[in-house]
Order: C-alpha cells, then structure tokens, then sequence
C-alpha cells in the first residue's frame, strides 16, 4: 500500500510540475489540480496508512488513526477547490481580454 | 483570559461582512465604516501593543482548547508590531483610495480591502503553522482581487503571474507542514521548536530539508531571489492604494521568517540551530545586487518604486542573515520605516502621474500644476527611501551596518549595502531631474487637480519618516527589548506550551 500510495504521489506531482511550466493557460490550470491532488494525498498519508482502526473514542479500543491530518487535508481541498474555480475564471478573462491563452498574452512568434 | 489578541483578526472580518451588507445605502456609508474599522484597529493594535510590552506573551486559546491541541493565537512585541503598522499603512491607502474615488472603479473594494487585513493581522498574530496556511490564503484571495480590481494596462496578465506562482507556492507551504507534521506530530510553532530540540539524529535530514522548503515558501512571498520577478510587474501594473497596502505582503514572508524559522531552528535545534541563516544572507546579498539593478535600468516611475521596495526586503533579508541581536533590532526599525514610506510612495507616485500624464521616464512632459509641493514632497520621499540621513532610513542602515561588523562576510555586507544605496540615490535624483526639471512647453499640462485630501494622506504616511527619527531612542530601546525576546525562544515556548526546553 505504502508503495502504491507513494507512486500515485510521484506521478501526481510529477505530471502537476510538467503541466504548471507549460505556456497555455489550460494545462497551467490542469497542472495546479494535480499538484493539489498530489499534496492533498501526501497530507493524508503524513497521518501514517493503516486499515481497519477507529477514529472516535471508544471503550476497549486502543489504536486509533490520527484525525489531525483528515481535518487538515478537508481544509486543503476547500481552500484548493477555492483557489482552481479563481484561476479558471481568471484566465477567461485572460483569454478575453489579450486575445489568447498564452500565459504572456502574446504568441511566441510575435514580436510585440 | 484578555481578547485582546482575537480583536484585530476578528474586527476587520466582521466589518468586511457589515461592508457587504450597507452596499445598498450608497458608497458613501461604506467608506465611512470603512475608515472607521481601520481607525478602530489603529487604536485597538495600539493598546495591544502596551499590553505586550506590559505581559510579554499574551496567549489566545481558540475555543479553549489547550496548546498544542488548539489552535493559539500569540500576542506578542513582535507580532502586534506588525499588526500595528499595518493598520497604519492601511488607513493612509484606505484615505487616499476614498479622496481619489479609486474605491468606485470595481464592485467590493471595501470588502476586499477588509478582508485582506483580516487575512494579514491573522497571519502575524497565529501561533500555528497550518493555521498561518489558512491565514496566507485568505490575504492570498483578497489579494488576487484587489490587484484586479478596476481596469488597467497589463492588470491581468501580471496578475496571472502572480496567482500561478502563489499557487506553486501554497502546494509547497503544504508539502513543508506535512513533512513536518508526519515526523513530529504537531503544528504548533512552539511545540515544533520543543519537539526539534529533541529530535533524534536520523530525523534531522527530513526536517532540514522541510525548514528549507518552508524558507522558499516564505521567500516567494518576500520577493526573495530568485522568486522576485512577480513584484515588479504586481506592483507596478495595480492601482496605488492596492500597492502601497502591498508594501506589507512581502514584511508577511519575512515576518514568518523571522517567527517560523527564528523559533523552529534557534539556538534550541541542535545540529540544526541557524542552519537557514547562511540561505538567508547570501541570497539576501543576491536580491540586494538585482533590486538595485531593476531600480537603476527600470522605465516606468512606479516600477522602479516596485524595485525600491525590492532593494528595502533584500536590506532586511541581508541583517535578520546577520543574525545577532542588535542586527535584529535595526531590522524591525528598518522595516517600520521602509513600509511606511514605501506605501506613502506609491501613493506619490500615483499623484505624478495623474499630474504629469505618464509614468514614462524616457519622454519630456509638461511642467504640471503643483510642481514645487510634489517636486519638494519628491525629493525628501527620496532621501527617505535612499536612506540619506537625517530621515529614518539612514538610521535603520547605520544601525544594520554596524550590527554587521562582527559577521564573518562584513566586507560583502558594507560592500553591497552602500553601493546600492549609492546607485538607488544616483537613479532616484535622475528620475527626479527627469520628471520636474527635463520638462517641455510644447505639450499642454493635464487637467489634473491636485486634492488637499490626497495629499494629506501621502504626508500622514511619510510623517512617520521624521517621527521615527525624533523618537528613534524610545523606539531603539523597543526595538532591542523586542530582538533579544526573539532570540530567547525559550520564553516564547514557555509561554505557549508551559515547558522548558532542555537545551543540550
């Protein structure tokens, strides 16, 4: 499992950081999801993997898993699910306003 | 238990709401309440700042849950400090914005400008890390919207830049806390620097290597090399008051430097005590050498303010680098005078170019209305930001340099220091013979009038230059009481978790 985890984590970010460094503002986008995934998912690990144990107080349970980082992966996502609807919306207007989706607003081959 | 510390977080929260709310009954309500929450904070973060020299720490548990289980909010010298000048910075912007009807070009900008306090005094004052996360966020939004906010030339591809590359850098923010958490188990940054004190040696990589990750986090949001290259484009594009108000998003980054790294890896981390402070100097000195360029071959007047700005964090970055205590103490004197006074230039600046037509400093314009008072208003900004005495910055600089002495790098420090501020003078009085002397009478003059109320809010932010000045013993003796706090962290600890470190 830990293997597993570890190799989704990888590709994740790996896709996330070739997507980010492109020059279109839709992959640039796409790119930031997958970082985010990518972090969300090793957050969630930092609380270490395991199966089958109670995350509420009980009698006669003695392992539990570790809430702190399913709350802080939950305040993760909001916060990344916030900021991705921010930047779709910011490069249609980008799109709109300098005509294409170049993250500098001009094609490589112009020479303004 | 006080509220003093959940006050400033709390106020400009609820007022942001109220904004939201009174929008029906016209503009004019809104910036009403509007200054009045802004005065209300000035006065509020004043008197918490006469609680804190009184109590030293004053700790906030959220919810009344105890440290480190709870999230906590730290009152303390440093913290409040920063809280303060920000209320400041953000009444000068909020005035100048109102008497220019800046605040009328887009929906929201009193909301935003609001919640972006909320987000900033949030960020200095919690004791947290994932929770300084969150508050970085919300000063993040705000902050995306208020550089977007009106129209303008090349506004929103310098502000895609700057969304893309805050984005990277929560991701990382992320990736750091969850390193840290996943070998210590806990956030809380006190807690953090009792468990670092006890790590065992096989750990140490990972948590160097978590700190380093936090240092380029941190870094981003204070312009350090090589991640400046957002803030000239940020600033130069925005709208004035925005930009003067953003004069204290880079003082977050080195805020938290301070704070996060200064408390996590001070004297108490072992192998890992200062282990960031070579990091620090030298790509401070780095940053010092580029902003200095940028502002010698910069075109425009407000980028080459931008880059002033840039030169003022590298000169921070350069003595928290130095890391001794009276280098401390001239840091939080530096900084106090270079964000003021960077804001109120900004808002200058914006009055030149309204006055003058453009920014461009490669054309002849006409002599404009006013000349004498702006030229004059001009030129002590000048010496002010260039750090000529007798203004504030001269004394922040000597204070600095002479706290260097004692590094082992002294020479590169003096060296790049006063070289820069030798260039910054020589760019800045040619700009100035540029705009108020290399003058055409061919063209016409604009029809701008200059506003009493305009002007009066640049000269209640550039008042703090000389009062800085005529009150420099009191506020030296501060600020020494205030570095030597910071670097005995085992009062901080103490205060927040009630546990001494053991220091091996």
């Amino acid at each position: 499992m830990e293997i597993i985890l570890s190799l989704i984590i990888a590709v994740l970010t790996g896709t996330g950081i070739y997507l980010t460094l492109r020059a279109r503002t839709y992959p640039v986008v796409l790119g930031l999801t997958m970082l985010a995934y990518a972090v969300n998912l090793f957050l969630f690990a930092m609380g270490r993997l395991n199966i089958n144990m109670a995350a509420i107080l009980q009698e006669g349970v003695e392992h539990y898993s570790d809430p702190l980082p399913q709350a802080l992966v939950l305040t993760a996502i909001v916060i990344s699910f916030g900021m991705t609807a921010f930047v779709i919306v910011l490069s249609l207007k980008a799109k709109g306003e300098l005509g294409n989706d170049h993250v500098d607003g001009k094609e490589s081959g112009d020479k303004k | 238990m006080t509220h003093m510390p959940i006050l400033p977080v709390i106020l400009p929260l609820i007022g942001g709401f109220i904004l939201l709310f009174v929008k029906k009954y016209g503009i004019n309500t809104q910036r009403t309440i509007a200054l009045a929450i802004t005065l209300a904070l000035i006065v509020i973060s004043f008197f918490g700042l006469c609680l804190a020299i009184e109590e030293k720490y004053v700790i906030y548990l959220l919810g009344n849950w105890e440290a480190p289980f709870g999230i906590v909010l730290v009152l303390d010298k440093l913290s409040i400090l920063m809280v303060l000048m920000t209320s400041i910075l953000a009444f000068g912007a909020l005035w100048y914005s109102i008497s220019e009807d800046i605040d009328t070009k887009g929906a929201h900008f009193h909301v935003l400008f609001q919640l972006q306090l909320f987000g900033i005094n949030g960020a200095f004052l919690t004791g947290d890390l994932f929770n300084l996360f969150v508050f970085f966020e919300i000063l993040l939004l705000a902050s995306y919207s208020l550089l977007l906010h009106g129209q303008g030339e090349g506004r929103t591809k310098a502000g895609l830049h700057y969304v893309v590359i805050n984005l990277v850098g929560s991701t990382l923010f992320l990736f750091a806390v969850g390193t840290l958490y996943g070998v210590l188990g806990t956030l809380n940054i006190a807690d953090l620097a009792n468990k670092i004190s006890m790590l065992p040696s096989e750990d140490v990589g990972v948590v160097a290597a978590a700190g380093l990750l936090l240092l380029v986090v941190f870094g981003l949001k204070a312009a350090m090399f090589p991640l400046y290259l957002w803030l000239p484009s940020a600033y130069g594009r925005t709208s004035a008051p925005v930009a003067a108000l953003f004069a204290i998003m880079t003082k977050v980054g080195i805020y938290a430097i301070i704070r996060v790294h200064g408390t996590l890896f001070g004297y108490g981390a072992g192998e890992l005590a200062y282990y960031h402070i070579p990091w620090v100097l030298n790509i401070g000195l780095i940053t010092l050498i580029l902003a200095t360029l940028g502002v010698m071959s910069a075109k425009e007047l407000r980028t080459q303010i931008a880059y002033i700005v840039l030169a003022s964090v590298a000169v921070i970055l350069v003595s928290v680098g130095i890391n001794s205590q009276n280098a401390l103490s001239g840091t939080i004197y530096y900084m106090i005078h270079s964000t003021l006074i960077a804001g109120g230039f900004f808002l200058l600046a914006d009055i030149i170019i309204k006055a003058r037509g453009n920014g461009d400093l490669n054309s002849q314009m006409p002599i404009f209305q006013n000349g004498i008072l702006i030229g004059s208003i001009f030129f002590v900004f000048a010496i002010a930001a260039a750090g000529l005495p007798p203004l504030s910055g001269f004394f922040g600089k000597i204070m600095i340099l002479s706290a260097s002495l004692d590094n082992a790098q002294s020479g590169s420090i003096l060296v790049t220091v006063l070289l820069s501020s030798l260039l910054i003078v020589i760019s800045l009085a040619k700009t100035g013979s540029t705009i108020f002397y290399d003058t055409t009478p061919n063209v016409q003059p604009t029809a701008y009038k200059l506003s009493k109320s305009s002007m009066a809010a640049v000269i209640f932010l550039f008042s703090t230059g000389p009062l800085l000045v005529i009150f420099a013993n009191p506020i030296t003796d501060f600020t020494q009481i205030l570095a030597n706090d910071l670097f005995e962290i085992n009062g901080y600890v103490k205060a927040v978790i009630d546990i001494y470190m053991e220091i091996p």
